[in-house]
């Protein structure tokens, strides 16, 4: 299943000179990165598996240049790519040889912090951990954590909808955000929501939320902070079966507990983070479940309490509770190192990212392992138990011939797993380069050609991160963008765009 | 002539004709909420018929229903698994005269409501797991999934919800449901200055309480007419930790001095019905208006108003001072201009909602947008309805 983008334009490429000229006169010279040694630096995401050398990149410092850089794209019909700290999963920052792209790293200042109204308004390419470091003297922090959090940008998570460990509790970011301000590929600017909350009309800031960069390019965020909660415990479950900690998941949910944090992972998880960053995980569970509760002493003691009882009901085989922020911590490293330890049992590995309804869970891993053994490879397991998104590692060695291929197959035939139970194709990371060709699982063409006319709306033209997302390009035309009734325009005295 | 499709088929059908012949449809399901928004027109396309709960699953936190499926029977449904819909969703029904528990999912989720626990748990529009609808163009298009974390193409249920059915008729919504809290209690502090009480407020959000609900009546105001302003605190949970919250959050307000009283159980929770349903406004004779500010711009707002001797009859904040609900003296102009230009120089957006159909028909009920962004919501609505058939007019004039 070779991932095929869109063949570079010729006439483009044709024009390329031209476009860097007309570039430096809107960006100072070390703005603009021509250089082919310097663009390799940025001929992936962290979906690594992919490349593709961008036409040329340019690092803007203030809206007008974004205004600039996006308006003359658009007049010369070149494509954009929008990229923030490039950790997407997906391939939703990858380059286009014949596209700009379109970094955000210079935008990386805090411009406010509002603690009486709860919002930070920041650039795009600020960290999404520096946000909760400018904070949390004040005890306050922002909520979404994705694993990538010390690199990623506000910026990309708001094009992705990043997620994380806290999200089963505090949302995900179309939960945390409050205002944007966004570019469209025509120069207009665009200020969405602020530091008041919903807003009227077409809620476009949960629209951009998600879009994967195809709407605009976004300039601001103003994200809701919180404070922290006074005390945080762990407990750490071990389970003789997959199936007895599935159960045990749903049972502190329908006891109406929701914990700040839920994890689970596998024996083939669980065997190589031990080998790679000892934590004390119990080595004769099949499954291990920790459970992360937080609040006033109060109720994090009493609640601690219930989850542990409930374990035991579901038949735990371990049960530990963290009595000090080291030992709670200690219980995290493993979950936090799963990924590198996984790298130890395996040369490569492709991580996917579905979600389905958490009971379906027991029948989704049987289901797994048949595919992971039909296609002749090994899968560890790592899911954010509590909303049910998996993260199947597929184990493969690149330097065997056709390994690529079957660990793309196998991941391939996973997601359709996943939707075919109830769930989707990806839970966090997005639908990017990697899933794209797999839309049509879950939305017929009709669903889909609704989503591209809203593609439309924003970017008539379609040169904003063509070739993500969405499996075939449609022109705008094509999808009925025009709808003619009887051969008349309706309202033909209303102007169009 | 008025339609009521059997199924989400024929409704198709009817949209899909409708759109051949650019005839406009006006969507009703229960038509609690016909009042709000501006008058729309063309004939009526009821969804009463897509009604039932197609699926439940409390473990899993989640619930399917037909659009004109009652909110009253949902809400019970959830109450029997010590279930909810976190955002507390408003009735609409007593301030538009209709009466209590008409509404439906659809409704809800077309008018974005929600209520006083919004600012700790989201809106509507936070709650919709995914959809299907009819558009414009008479398609039959879903969205969205079942599952909790889902980023599989565009969120459109951030875009349908809060559209007044411009977009498309949805035909079947999946919500996510949460525990309902095992106790909640209400503490009233009462006597302090309104700008005083409204920073208590403020204070408290800022604080680790997690308060689900931060209100301020002023002196007389429905239905807590104690004679003096009362600031209410909703705090929710493990009762063990109420409990706890309760002792720090009577910390936090001694030095605002005033009296205090605490509410459990029903006075509790028919007060915060009562504010959701904004009550303290509904009860007088004019012009309603809910205005949406960041919270330290809620009492600058009302003081602005009383500035340039605007008829205020009456008003209350809710979120902490960011939801300011406003009842003037009725007026054909229903004192937009003045009242927008109030809420532009803060930042946010006021809302009419209820006023009579002419002034509706007259006046902008929603706030306007500049031309950028107006532009693209129009074309947002031709991407979904090109002919312009569904509920026309009733966001704006011109669509």
């Amino acid at each position: 299943m070779p991932l095929l983008m869109p063949a570079p334009e010729p006439e483009i490429l044709s024009r390329r000179s031209e476009l860097l000229t007309r570039l430096a006169q809107i960006l100072p010279a070390q703005n603009v990165i021509a250089d082919e040694t310097a663009r390799r630096a940025y001929e992936c995401d962290a979906f690594t598996m992919y490349r593709a050398l961008p036409l040329v990149v340019v690092l803007p410092e203030t809206v007008p240049q974004v205004q600039s850089i996006l308006a003359l794209a658009q007049e010369m019909n070149v494509k954009v790519v929008p990229r923030g700290g490039g950790t997407s999963l997906s391939g939703g920052s990858m380059p286009l040889e014949d596209g700009i792209l379109l970094g955000m790293s210079k935008f990386n200042r805090i411009l406010e912090i509002d603690y009486e109204n709860r919002c930070a308004r920041v650039q795009p390419g600020v960290q999404n951990l520096a946000i909760s470091k400018a904070v949390e003297h004040a005890g306050f922090y922002y909520a979404p954590d994705p694993s990538s959090q010390i690199a990623c940008s506000i910026g990309g998570n708001v094009a992705e909808n990043a997620g994380g460990v806290h999200c089963l509790k505090y949302g995900l970011t179309t939960n945390n955000i409050l205002g944007l301000e966004v570019v469209l590929m025509g120069g207009e600017i665009l200020r969405l929501g602020g530091k008041h909350l919903d807003s009227e009309m077409y809620d476009l800031l949960g629209l951009m939320t998600g879009s994967e960069g195809l709407l605009g390019v976004v300039t601001e965020v103003t994200v809701r902070i919180l404070q922290k909660p006074p005390v945080a415990r762990g407990l750490l479950l071990g389970f003789a079966s997959v199936e007895a900690g599935a159960r045990c998941v749903g049972a502190i949910i329908a006891q109406g507990i929701i914990p700040g944090g839920m994890e689970m992972m596998d024996k083939a998880t669980i065997r190589a983070v031990e080998r790679f960053q000892p934590c004390g995980y119990p080595q004769d569970a099949a499954a291990i479940v920790i459970v992360e509760l937080d609040g006033t002493p109060a109720e994090v003691d009493h609640l601690v309490g219930v989850v542990e009882k409930i374990a035991r009901a579901e038949g735990a085989t371990t049960t530990k509770v963290s009595n000090s922020e080291a030992e709670r911590l200690q219980f995290w490293a493993g979950r936090k190192n799963a990924f590198p330890a996984v790298s130890c049992i395996g040369p490569d590995y492709l991580c996917m990212d579905g979600t389905i309804p958490r009971k379906r869970l027991p029948e989704v891993l049987t289901g797994m392992d048949e595919l992971a053994k039909k296609h002749g490879l090994r899968v560890a397991n790592v899911f954010h138990a509590g909303d049910g998104n998996l993260h199947p590692l597929i184990l493969y060695d690149a330097s065997i011939e056709g390994d690529i291929e079957r660990a793309e197959n196998l991941g391939a035939d996973i997601l359709r797993l996943c939707v075919a139970v109830g769930g989707v194709l990806t839970g966090e990371h997005g639908v990017g380069v990697e899933k794209r060709d797999l839309m049509g699982e879950m939305f017929n063409e009709i669903d889909l050609a609704q989503q591209m006319r809203v593609k439309c709306a924003f970017d008539p033209s379609g040169r904003l991160n063509p070739g993500k997302v969405f499996p075939e390009l449609h022109r705008c035309a094509e999808l009925g963008a025009m709808h003619v009734v009887g051969g008349a325009l309706p309202f033909p005295d209303l102007p169009r765009f | 002539m008025a339609f009521a499709p059997a199924d989400e088929q024929e409704l198709s059908q009817v949209v899909a004709a409708a759109a051949a012949e650019a005839r406009p449809l006006r969507i009703t399901g229960s038509g609690s909420k016909a009042g709000i928004g501006r008058p729309s027109i063309g004939e009526e396309l009821s969804l009463r018929a897509l009604s039932g709960v197609v699926l439940y699953e409390p473990e899993e936190l989640v619930l399917i229903a037909g659009a004109a499926t009652p909110i009253a029977g949902i809400e019970a449904l959830l109450a029997s698994h010590n279930q909810h819909l976190a955002f507390e969703p408003m009735d609409c029904g007593p301030l538009l005269g209709a009466g209590a528990g008409q509404g439906t999912v659809g409704g809800l989720v077309a008018v974005n409501a929600s209520g006083p626990r919004r600012i700790k748990a989201g809106a509507a529009r936070d709650h919709v797991l995914g959809f299907r609808c009819v558009t414009g163009r008479g398609e039959i298009v879903k969205s969205g999934g079942r599952v909790m974390k889902n980023v599989t193409g565009y969120d459109l249920s951030k875009l349908v919800a809060g559209s007044f059915g411009t977009l498309a008729a949805l035909t079947q919504i999946t919500l996510k449901t949460l525990p309902a809290p095992e106790t909640s209690q209400t503490l009233v502090l009462l006597g302090t200055e309104e700008q005083a009480g409204l920073l208590a407020l403020r204070k408290v959000s800022g604080a680790p309480l997690e308060a689900s609900a931060l209100a301020l009546l002023p002196k007389g105001a429905a239905p807590l007419d104690l004679g003096e302003n009362a600031a209410a605190i909703r705090l929710e949970g493990p009762e063990i930790s109420v409990a706890q919250r309760l002792e720090d959050l009577r910390g936090l307000l001694k030095p605002f001095g005033g009296g205090v009283e605490i509410l459990g159980g029903e006075s509790s929770a028919s007060l915060w019905r009562a504010l959701r349903d904004a009550e303290p406004v509904a009860s007088l004779d004019g012009h309603i208006w809910r205005v949406s500010v960041a919270p330290s711009d809620g009492f600058a707002l009302v003081s602005a108003l009383k500035e340039s001797a605007l008829p205020l009859l009456g008003y209350f904040y809710d979120w902490a001072g960011g939801l300011v609900w406003l009842c003037m003296a009725d007026a054909e102009d229903a004192h937009a201009k003045p009242l927008r230009a109030a809420v532009d120089r803060l930042g946010g957006h006021a809302t009419l909602i209820r006023a009579s159909a002419t002034t509706r028909a007259a006046v902008d009920v929603f706030h306007p947008q500049p031309p950028a962004l107006a532009a693209l919501s129009r074309r947002v609505k031709e991407s979904f309805d090109p002919a312009h058939i569904l509920e026309r007019g009733r966001l704006r004039a011109e669509f």
